[in-house]
């Protein structure tokens, strides 16, 4: 469907707040405020936001490491998302987890993960779950493509195309192919570089999506959920995309590309190109102007939230260990 | 009570629950229209059909990951290691994923499932297809680990197992599946972190799980005839761990072997060790001995398989050590 001014303003504003959330996460990085590993997503936000946009009550999602997008778009506070980051004891998680896992079950977000590859059968087995529960969620399964050449993937997707014969996998692969697995191009990761051809090898069927473009992901996010909810059949994505910014916060050398390359895929930049789009469509840059100044507002009380924040309580630590019945030890 | 194996009173336990709760689910390789390598599952499938009795490939990370989805989603899957020699291509999924995302969602998800197989050799299946992992996984926070030894127990724990909110490593005696032994009847659960006394006795405590306390319970028949009087502790659970049976036994006996197949050096065995040395230090008036397999993957030939694994004549000597009867 075709999305006018307006609607596409309020994407606008989304993907500009995580941006922007991000641009203060990884400020306090470097300030040293944020411990481990941070991993941005800057973009890549066209993909998640257009995708994002169609779930529905009741259905899940699950990603990598990559995660503050997915879990901010799916309505966890940005201020519990940055005081996680911060290791804070009002943190998203409660401190446990940090950058890599976010989780924000309520609203279906069923994790960010750390080991490559290995959240995908997780992906497929609630699928499996909400058609056997007789639910019509679905899942949305994000992962990069560093995760492809994995056995995780492959086993998953075999497990997915073969309970889609019986309409008990209602999952969406959305390969997110930024090119890089940290810095190992696809090209040095594997002799078959169209990466959604793998799909077939399980039975599913694909298709490529521009996800640096926005509207062009809305248009086939909207066809593949549907599809995916009223089949009961994976379906494979491969949103072509990437990650303007180097791969973790530590990653500064970026000796794997060149700054040419660099540059001449920041001319994509989903958010400037949707932006120009607006102007094009008569949104006054005021308005655009105003939307950053309120994004950078929001990341920075976001901060601020993260920083004024306490450190988690001493005894979180020896909980959620298990549900019942083991008494945990502490160090020493 | 009705007597009934190790292999029927698990199965019975799983088509029980099956029945009562309709968010069990089992997963695994042939374990539907095969009947399960082991013949545990045997039947499974023309009872729940496959939906709830799903035949897998040959892929353990891949299934045991689904499971864990399955169990974050509002399911309570029994995944089977057709044997747990497998569980090493699935060790990312148990040990990254369910024992650690309750911990690491700050408490927002809980993984009830159940990964149960059998463990542990005596049938010739030499290397690649025998180890006992007790020590392995009870390492690991977040997992609760057991080991029945009886078809009573094998079928309580199992129920209590399905039950639990959380990740359970179950590991079946594989070399007892044939076994008799009395159940009650209908429903009842063994509670997790309760070893079991099979035998009291006063001079000398044995202490083992799974595969080895029949092989204990013999050793005190004969120990017996040399007026020994033995006490036989079944450990059952692993993680979490009964301190306080071991120790009272020894309080008494003053006196303990503690018997394993898996090799000796940072197994389960240690650990006895450690917290005997350490809760009972008093009471103890000899070191503790350790009778454990020999330190080499394990050997096909019947012979050399018999000689990797504890013996009845090895214990009998070990306790004949710490009552300092022989050297």
């Amino acid at each position: 469907m075709q999305f006018d001014a307006e609607a596409l303003v309020g994407f606008y504003q989304q993907m500009v707040e995580i941006r922007l959330f991000e641009d203060a996460a990884s400020k306090a990085f470097r300030q040293g405020k944020i411990g481990g590993y941070l991993h941005v997503y800057s973009g890549q936000e066209a993909v998640a936001m257009g995708f994002i946009n169609y779930l529905q009550e009741g259905d899940l999602t699950i990603t990598a490491y990559r995660d503050h997008a997915h879990a901010i778009l799916q309505g966890a506070d940005p201020k519990a998302v940055m005081a996680e980051l911060y290791g804070k004891g009002t943190g998203i998680v409660k401190g446990k987890g940090g950058s890599m896992h976010l989780f924000h079950a309520e609203g279906g977000m069923m994790g960010g993960y750390g080991i490559v590859g290995g959240h995908i059968p997780l992906g497929v087995g609630m699928a499996y779950a909400k058609r056997y529960r007789g639910e019509d969620g679905i899942v949305q399964l994000y992962y990069g493509d560093g995760s492809m050449h994995n056995g995780a993937f492959h086993e998953a997707a075999n497990l997915a195309g073969l309970w889609g014969k019986s309409e008990m996998c209602p999952c969406l692969f959305i390969l997110e192919n930024n090119q890089y697995g940290m810095g190992t191009s696809v090209e040095r990761a594997t002799a078959m570089t169209d990466l959604g051809k793998k799909y077939e090898s399980y039975g599913i069927e694909w298709e490529r999506v521009d996800g640096m473009d926005l509207e062009a992901v809305l248009e086939v996010a909207e066809r593949a959920t549907k599809r995916v909810r009223e089949t009961g059949k994976p379906y494979g994505i491969e949103a072509y995309s990437y990650r303007l910014v180097p791969h973790g916060a530590a990653d500064f050398l970026e000796k794997y590309r060149t700054k040419e390359e660099v540059r001449k895929w920041r001319e994509k930049d989903p958010i400037t190109t949707l932006a120009a789009r607006l102007l094009d469509m008569g949104v006054e840059e005021s308005r655009l102007e105003e939307i950053r100044a309120a994004a950078k507002e929001k990341a920075d009380e976001a901060a601020k939230f993260a920083d004024e924040s306490p450190e988690p309580d001493l005894s979180e630590l020896l909980t959620d260990v298990y549900a019942e019945g083991v008494p945990v030890e502490a160090a020493g | 009570m009705a007597v009934m194996t190790y292999r029927d009173a698990l199965r019975s336990a799983m088509a029980e629950e099956m029945e009562r709760d309709e968010s069990v689910v089992l997963l695994g390789e042939d374990i539907g229209i095969y009947g399960g390598t082991h013949l545990v599952t045997n039947g499974l499938i023309d009872q729940f059909g496959p939906k709830r009795v799903i035949d897998t490939p040959i892929a353990e990370g891949g299934f045991t990951g689904a499971a864990i989805g399955m169990a974050m989603a509002g399911m309570r899957p029994i995944v089977e290691m057709m044997t747990w020699n497998f569980s090493f291509l699935a060790a990312d999924q148990i040990i990254q994923n369910a024992a650690k995302l309750r911990y690491f969602s700050g408490g927002q998800v809980n993984v009830p499932l159940v990964i149960r197989g059998p463990n542990g050799g005596g049938v010739q299946l030499s290397a690649q297809h025998t180890h006992s992992l007790e020590g392995f996984y009870g390492h690991f926070p977040g997992l609760k680990v057991v080991s029945p030894a009886t078809p009573e127990d094998v079928k309580g724990m199992m129920l209590h197992a399905i039950r639990d909110p959380d990740p359970v490593i179950f590991l079946e005696a594989g070399a007892l599946y044939g076994i008799k032994g009395e159940v009650p009847e209908g429903d009842f659960e063994v509670e997790f972190g309760k070893a079991r006394v099979a035998r009291e006795g006063t001079d000398v405590t044995l202490i083992a799980y799974g595969r080895q306390v029949p092989m204990l319970l013999k050793v005190a028949d004969q120990l017996e005839e040399q007026d020994i009087s033995a006490e036989v502790i079944d450990l059952r659970s692993i993680r979490p761990f009964d301190k306080e049976t071991i120790v009272e036994s020894v309080r008494k006996t003053h006196r303990a072997v503690v018997v394993q197949e898996q090799w000796r050096y940072f197994s389960v065995a240690s650990e006895v060790c450690a917290v005997l040395q350490h809760e009972a230090f008093d009471d103890l008036d000899a070191p503790v001995e350790r009778v454990s397999g020999a330190e080499v993957p394990a050997p096909y030939a019947r012979n050399l398989e018999i000689a990797a694994f504890p013996s009845v004549e090895q214990v009998i000597s070990a306790a004949r050590r710490v009552l300092y009867l022989e050297k």
